[in-house]
């Protein structure tokens, strides 16, 4: 893979767009405080982990934005067949005896150690560098290994033929996908979807941010209260943590 | 892809420009270049490599996270769509259905990439 040859006139063009990003994210940027734009032309980098801690306390069982918002983000079919493509999907568990009651959002973990990428054939599965698991669906074959593989029930297969392309997420018939993290909006340094749907319902369940730093608001939370990896057993070190369970 | 292939075929097509009279019934129809405006790169040079250049550019965004790419899938859409029916695909005057058909190419990408021009809202990144 060689880099193409680059004229100056790019310099020129990369930083008229870094202008208008950061202009356009200025509002994102005050109120969540946590993200920039990664200049266009640089690479995600190791230095951040994004993460996501979710406080079930904060969960309404009716509510299905973060659902909702991941939907219509990445112009996902309103599901209907068991089958059908799901990103986040709530889970409502009971806590046996007491009675105790806890709604959540499930979706991929983003696990440190993904099994999803150990089993990949063609290495479609694949860990960015800033922790993101994603499936380059431009080497996915459609075997769904990986499907098996995660313990979270996480990835979906495409079976129908994809119309909308209205979505920010370019989807086909034949590839598996999964949650992204909204990593074209993460780029942008915008918080992902179904983060800004708890929020504007008002429940701000869900914390984002980098866990590599240490001075973020999802590393100072976790600090201070106690949390939950789902299947903490398995050693899978996820991006993705839970309160309140 | 093979280079030699790429060059053949190039020659074929200058070859058949040479041989046919003007007006032939198989020659190129003209492409509806879309918004018009400057090239992301030397027209000839993209002729030639656009594939290479757009495969590329691909591998780095979705794998390496870089953004902005100057070779970007959606920013050839976004510039070459027709303004007639805002797309790139649909009719052989298209800009990339256009050249395809004429040169007997068929590509995946639009199973999944939109035709159409990205919103406003969007073309910003
Ligand atoms: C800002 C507008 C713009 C963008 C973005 C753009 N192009 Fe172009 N492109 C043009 C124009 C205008 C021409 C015609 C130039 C001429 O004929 O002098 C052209 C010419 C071409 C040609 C040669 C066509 C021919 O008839 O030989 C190819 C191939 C091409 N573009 C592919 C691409 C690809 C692939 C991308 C995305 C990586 C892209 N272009 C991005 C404006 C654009
Ligand atoms: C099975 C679905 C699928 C197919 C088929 C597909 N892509 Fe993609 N492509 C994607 C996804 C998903 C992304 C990631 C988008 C993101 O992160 O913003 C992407 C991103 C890209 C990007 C970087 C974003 C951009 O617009 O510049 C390029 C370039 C690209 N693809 C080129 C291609 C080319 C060329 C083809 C055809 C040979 C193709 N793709 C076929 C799903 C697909
Ligand atoms: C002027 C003619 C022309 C135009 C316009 C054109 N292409 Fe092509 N394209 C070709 C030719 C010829 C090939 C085949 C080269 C080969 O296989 O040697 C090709 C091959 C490709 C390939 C690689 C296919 C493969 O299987 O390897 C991709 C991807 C591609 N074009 C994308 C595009 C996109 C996207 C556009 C519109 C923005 C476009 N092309 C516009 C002539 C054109």
């Amino acid at each position: 893979m060689t880099a193409p040859a680059v004229p100056p006139r790019r310099q020129f063009l990369s930083q008229g767009a870094a202008l208008t990003a950061a202009l356009a994210i200025a509002p994102g940027l005050l109120l969540y405080d946590f993200a920039r734009a990664r200049p266009p032309g640089e690479p995600a980098s190791s230095a951040v982990r994004w993460g996501m801690l979710i406080d079930t306390t904060q969960c309404d069982s009716g509510c299905s934005a973060c659902v909702t918002a991941c939907r219509k983000e990445n112009a996902l079919p309103e599901p209907v067949r068991l089958t059908d493509p799901q990103w986040i999907r709530k889970v409502e568990l009971e806590q046996e005896g007491s009675g105790r009651k806890v709604s959540l959002p499930m979706m991929c973990q983003h696990c440190a150690d993904p099994p999803c990428v150990d089993v990949c054939p063609t290495g479609a599965s694949f860990k960015r560098a800033d922790g993101i698991v994603l499936v380059d669906k431009h080497r996915c074959i459609g075997c769904r290994y990986c499907m098996m593989a995660c313990p979270y029930k996480a990835r979906s297969f495409v079976h129908e033929p994809v119309t909308d392309h209205s979505g920010a997420t370019p989807r086909g018939q034949g590839t598996v996908e999964s949650c992204t993290l909204c990593v074209h909006r993460v780029d942008r340094g915008e918080i992902p979807a179904c983060v800004e749907a708890c929020a504007r319902e008002g429940h701000q369940a869900i914390l984002f941010g980098n866990l590599n730093d240490p001075d973020s608001a999802i590393s100072r939370r976790l600090r201070s209260v106690a949390s939950t990896r789902l299947r903490a057993d398995l050693n899978l070190d996820p991006g993705v943590a839970y309160e309140g369970i | 892809m093979k280079p030699l292939c790429l060059l053949g075929r190039i020659l074929l097509v200058i070859g058949c420009c040479l041989v046919l009279p003007a007006g032939a019934h198989d020659a190129m129809p003209p492409l509806d270049i879309g918004q018009g405006g400057k090239c992301v790169d030397d027209p000839g040079f993209m002729r030639l490599n656009h594939m290479k250049l757009l495969l590329q550019q691909r591998d780095e965004t979705v794998r390496l996270g870089v953004r902005g790419g100057r070779y970007s899938l959606a920013g050839c859409v976004d510039c070459h769509a027709s303004k007639v029916n805002h797309s790139v695909l649909g009719t052989d005057r298209n800009f990339c259905q256009g050249c395809h058909t004429y040169a007997a190419v068929k590509i995946d990408c639009f199973e999944c990439h939109s035709s159409h021009p990205r919103p406003a809202m969007e073309s910003r990144r």
